[in-house]
């Protein structure tokens, strides 16, 4: 038997769970993502009224969950809601409503973002060609929004991918935990098993999100 | 000329706040008419142009097309831009649309028209202002001067009675404000009613039916072209003309040594 590392990798069905472990976090990824690009889209709009109210709650809703750190959002809805309401989330719920509820503020305050920075003559020259608001949100304003979203928003998506990991401590096993599983069990046999495995994990995320970020940099080069 | 009254305003006042910036605006604009909005700044000229098309509201008095009161959040409103057309200071294509694309967005989506006939009477206007070859271009691959042409031309595929220009040659190059200034000439030939405010003194001059000279929020003095820039009548066009000459003031009796 080899004495490196790498070779538990491929001990038993080693390899096929830290693929599940992937697949789980893949999961929780691309659920979140998909939630919370258009919360975070109508957050945005909403984040650009000018009502008082509206720009209370929005600035309230953004400045507490960015103040808090994700681990402790997730704790709170794991452990806080269950005790304060009796409600019984999932793990797995959890989870998802963690990283939906951060996405959210994050995606919106891009959009907000996106929004205020079109400039206001765009919105008058498509009234003065007698567009209505709706047309000209739709038209005028969203495409360009778009145009400028584009490369935050997939950032934020790589880093909501990597935000995943940290619902290891509520008790899901994604890939992080797999890789601890294994190292837990060949800890005295392979003593590098930490190192190897937790390599492998580290190229796995690279894998999932190099992509998504050369995607980004080429939307960015596009509109230059 | 014909005596009809195309675009008409009753006793206008505007405020930010405290600032009156227009106040009692009676303004008739008639077909056909070209008329030169001039003042200093400040004075409110571009506000009234907003006014006009309903893009500021009004705090009383009202604005007439045609005889109808445009009311700024009236359903209306679109029906009334779409007979007035504006074009502004900043170049305002839409980034995100290629030069055809900006001309034929409002007629396609605003007028319901087909593709075919609004590219169609796009061709006639773009090669009007001589940007026809441009038509697949962005808007950033355009001159300042080439981006206010497609402009004009963007405000004219809506069939307007009546053009609005704000200092459309303001942010220009000086090179540049003449293809502009020669395309609203050549509009004003074809009959076009047209309301201008500009800083161009000579263009103003030869292009005006009538200037209108605006002060603190009131007209001060009306007159024609030749009158007005020979023989201002008011003390405060006389000022404001004279801005636009230049005298050495130095010369030999107050000559100061150094």
């Amino acid at each position: 038997m080899q004495d490196s590392g790498l070779s538990i990798l491929f001990m038993g069905s080693n390899f096929l769970r830290l693929l599940q472990g992937l697949w789980v976090t893949l999961q929780l990824s691309l659920i979140s993502v998909a939630v919370s690009l258009p919360l975070g889209i109508a957050f945005g709009m909403f984040m650009t009224l000018k009502h008082p109210a509206a720009r209370i709650i929005s600035r309230l809703i953004l400045d507490f969950v960015r103040i808090m750190p994700q681990l402790v959002l997730l704790f709170i809805l794991y452990f806080g809601v269950a005790h304060a309401f009796g409600w019984n989330l999932s793990a797995y719920a959890s989870a998802v409503a963690m990283l939906v509820i951060w996405g959210t503020a994050e995606m919106g305050d891009l959009v907000r973002g996106a929004l205020i920075s079109i400039p206001r003559h765009q919105y008058e020259s498509a009234a003065a060609l007698g567009m209505t608001g709706r047309q000209t949100f739709l038209e005028v304003i969203l495409p360009q929004t778009v145009q400028r979203l584009l490369p935050p928003a997939i950032n934020l998506v790589t880093r909501m991918i990597k935000t995943t990991s940290i619902v290891v401590l509520i008790g899901i096993v994604e890939v992080l935990k797999t890789g601890q599983q294994i190292i837990d069990a060949n800890r005295l046999q392979f003593p590098s098993a930490a190192l190897w495995i937790y390599g492998v994990i580290f190229f796995l995320y690279f894998l999932v999100c190099w992509p998504v970020s050369l995607l980004a940099k080429r939307l960015e080069r596009r509109m230059n | 000329m014909e005596e009809k009254i195309q675009l008409q305003t009753r006793d206008l006042v505007k405020k930010y706040g405290d600032d009156t910036i227009l106040n009692g605006i009676d303004l008739k604009v008639r077909k056909g008419e070209v008329v030169v909005l001039l003042g200093p700044s400040g004075c409110g000229k571009s506000t009234l142009l907003r006014c006009l098309n309903g893009l500021e509201t009004v705090d009383s008095g009202e604005v007439l097309l045609d005889g109808e009161p445009i009311t700024a959040h009236g359903k209306n409103m679109s029906q009334m831009r779409q007979k007035i057309g504006m074009v502004f200071q900043s170049y305002d294509l839409f980034p995100h649309k290629t030069i055809l694309g900006n001309v034929i967005l409002a007629p396609v989506k605003v007028q319901h028209r087909s593709r075919q006939d609004a590219e169609a009477e796009a061709e006639v206007l773009l090669r009007r202002v001589g940007l026809w070859e441009k038509r697949g271009a962005w808007p950033r691959q355009l001159s300042g001067g080439q981006k206010q042409r497609v402009a004009i031309a963007r405000a004219l595929m809506m069939h307007p009675e009546v053009m609005l220009f704000d200092e459309v040659t303001a942010a220009l190059d000086p090179e540049m404000v003449r293809e502009v200034l020669d395309v609203m000439i050549e509009l004003a030939g074809q009959g076009m009613t047209m309301v201008i405010v500009t800083h161009e003194m000579q263009f103003a001059r030869a292009v005006a039916d009538r200037i209108l000279f605006l002060d603190q929020g009131r007209f001060v003095e009306e007159a024609s072209p030749e009158q007005f820039f020979t023989q201002p009548k008011s003390q405060r066009a006389k000022a404001f003309l004279k801005t636009f000459t230049f005298d050495r003031c130095a010369t030999t009796e107050n000559s100061v040594v150094i």
